[in-house]
């Protein structure tokens, strides 16, 4: 295995609509930003890989014109993925691998303002069953919390918690789009979305972008003081049928766990990309995260939450609490499709 | 039902006016499977409505057309003029930040002759389809060529946009309603490289 890191991150001041902007105006300071930071150009990127999806920008093929912030002329090696953009570090990760690449550069992003998300986001489903019933995701979200509500494997004032320190500890994230949350009784006192999904439950819905550069080995070194190396990354799913699944656990999450090495050493931070505050009770469990994990230190999904974004933010947050020499092992938690279906989980060191 | 494929006529979807055999919309034809009849259709209506916003640098050249020009942009450092700018010098991978007029003059630098109807708008075939660089633009403007016989159209030929009348012009591409010929010298193959 190559050592390969995470050396620079940037993202967006999340909002829930730019509408002023389009989507590669929103895209090419994100992608500027992460360059400069570490003083490379285009030209010293090997690899480029982005996860976004035509649905939310109601525009065929959008990924090709926010290509044009990036520069690609002379021809770029160039992939991309209609996943969250963690999905595309994958990738890139494993292009890096097989030694066809020494850096890349990731990006997400997602402009979610002009369509209905909730709605949109039915459109994954498949297309002979579920999708002509056209449930919306907190619909969705809301039977999974209702079944875990009755399984007693969570309480809606646990959600309200999860809700209320999520939004407290976004007060210190100059990127988030929800920052600070009336106490937990008042939270209760709110009327339901979906019953039992409060507003708070919900993450909000969000423009925004995130992009990384990953790099291998002294490359990595150069371009930063503490390289936040992934130690370990797997993805597994969860059936896409609901019906046909226990929806109060995600086992592919712990799975992806296993297989990432998270239980090889103590882990101090986790950054789990929950869009329902119940989902992150689910994911607490599947990796077995004890009381002295530092969970969602961002605010994580709940505090913004661009879609084909909020996966490889959570990967960004724990790169940069790690090269800042806040922690040394992390965990990075992404989500793509409905109810924690498919997870992504990354395992991140710095050098000691 | 014949051996070869039966072409759609459906009442409930349009389908394109295309000919018949390779090119057509073949009907659905499920073999029989034995048993229970195959399920030959699904109908499913969809409906994804999006309030979309062109952003700030194509806001910018509508609202050009609005006054009846032509606004390509520049990136800072840039030399190429990009027209109509979605905001970036794709080459530079950088935000473009100067507004430049281009034309109202172009050139044809590609074109094509088309026989079969597609959209309300389009003109009643044989018409000609084309692309055009207006004069000071470093990319071409997709557009169609009245005014001429299609048979005379040429690459290289000079042409000027046709606009609406100033009171029924509105911040679209369409008020160029189309382009036609001005009796100039065609500029050489050699002069369009790296402009097509």
């Amino acid at each position: 295995m190559r050592d390969v890191a995470i050396v620079s991150v940037a993202q967006s001041e999340h909002r829930r609509a730019v509408p002023e902007l389009n989507e590669v105006e929103m895209v090419q300071p994100i992608i500027q930003g992460v360059l400069e930071q570490i003083g490379a150009g285009i030209s010293e990127i090997d690899f480029t890989c982005s996860g976004s999806s035509d649905y939310l920008a109601g525009q065929a093929f959008s990924f090709v014109m926010t290509l044009d912030a990036v520069g690609a002329w002379p021809p770029i090696a160039e992939s991309h993925v209609e996943m969250d953009g963690a999905w595309a570090l994958y990738e890139a990760w494993l292009k890096i691998q097989a030694g066809h690449a020494d850096t890349a550069l990731v990006y997400g992003y997602s402009k979610a303002s002009p369509g209905d998300l909730p709605r949109v986001l039915s459109r994954q489903l498949d297309p002979y069953y579920y999708g002509p019933l056209w449930p919306d995701s907190v619909a969705l979200a809301g039977l999974q919390a209702r079944s875990m509500l009755d399984a007693g494997a969570i309480t809606e004032a646990e959600m309200a918690e999860i809700a209320h320190r999520s939004r407290t500890a976004a007060e210190s994230n100059p990127h988030a789009q929800l920052k600070g949350s009336p106490p937990v009784e008042e939270l209760l006192g709110a009327p339901y979305v979906s019953d039992p999904l409060r507003r708070h439950d919900c993450a909000p819905i969000t423009d925004g972008a995130v992009a990384v550069v990953l790099a291998a080995g002294d490359r990595a070194r150069e371009w930063s003081q503490r390289p936040a190396w992934i130690r370990g990354i797997d993805h597994r799913v969860d059936s896409h049928n609901f019906g046909a699944r226990d929806i109060t656990r995600a086992p592919s999450a712990g799975l992806a766990a296993r297989r990432a090495g998270l239980g090889d050493g103590p882990v101090q931070v986790a950054e789990l990309c929950a869009p329902f505050t119940h989902q992150e009770k689910i994911l607490r469990n599947e990796l077995g995260l004890g009381d002295e994990v530092v969970v969602n230190p961002s605010g994580g999904a709940l505090s913004a939450n661009p879609v084909m974004g909020a996966g490889l933010i959570r990967l960004g947050e724990v790169a940069n609490r790690i090269s800042a020499g806040e922690f040394d092992r992390g965990v990075a938690h992404a989500t793509s499709g409905h109810l924690l279906q498919q997870n992504l989980i990354t395992v991140l060191e710095g050098d000691s | 039902m014949g051996s070869g494929p039966t072409f759609a006529q459906d009442a409930d979807r349009s389908v394109s006016a295309m000919p018949e055999g390779l090119w057509g919309q073949p009907e659905v034809n499920v073999p029989d499977g034995g048993g229970t009849e195959q399920v030959r259709r699904v109908t499913v209506p969809a409906t994804m409505v999006y309030d979309y916003t062109p952003g700030a640098a194509p806001t910018r050249f509508l609202r050009g057309l609005q006054e009846g020009r032509i606004l390509g942009e520049r990136a800072e450092g840039g030399t190429d003029v990009y027209v109509p700018s979605r905001g970036m010098d794709p080459v530079l991978g950088r935000a473009t930040t100067e507004s430049v007029e281009v034309g109202p003059k172009a050139t044809i630098t590609t074109f094509c002759v088309v026989h079969i109807g597609f959209g309300e708008n389009a003109p009643p075939p044989p018409f000609v389809s084309a692309l055009i660089l207006p004069d000071g633009a470093a990319v071409s403007l997709y557009g169609t060529v009245l005014g001429i016989d299609h048979t005379e159209v040429r690459i290289g030929m000079r042409v000027r946009p046709v606009w609406k009348d100033p009171a029924e012009r509105t911040t679209s591409f369409e008020n160029i309603t189309h382009w036609e010929p001005i009796d100039e010298p065609d500029v050489s193959a050699e002069e369009l490289k790296g402009h097509m």
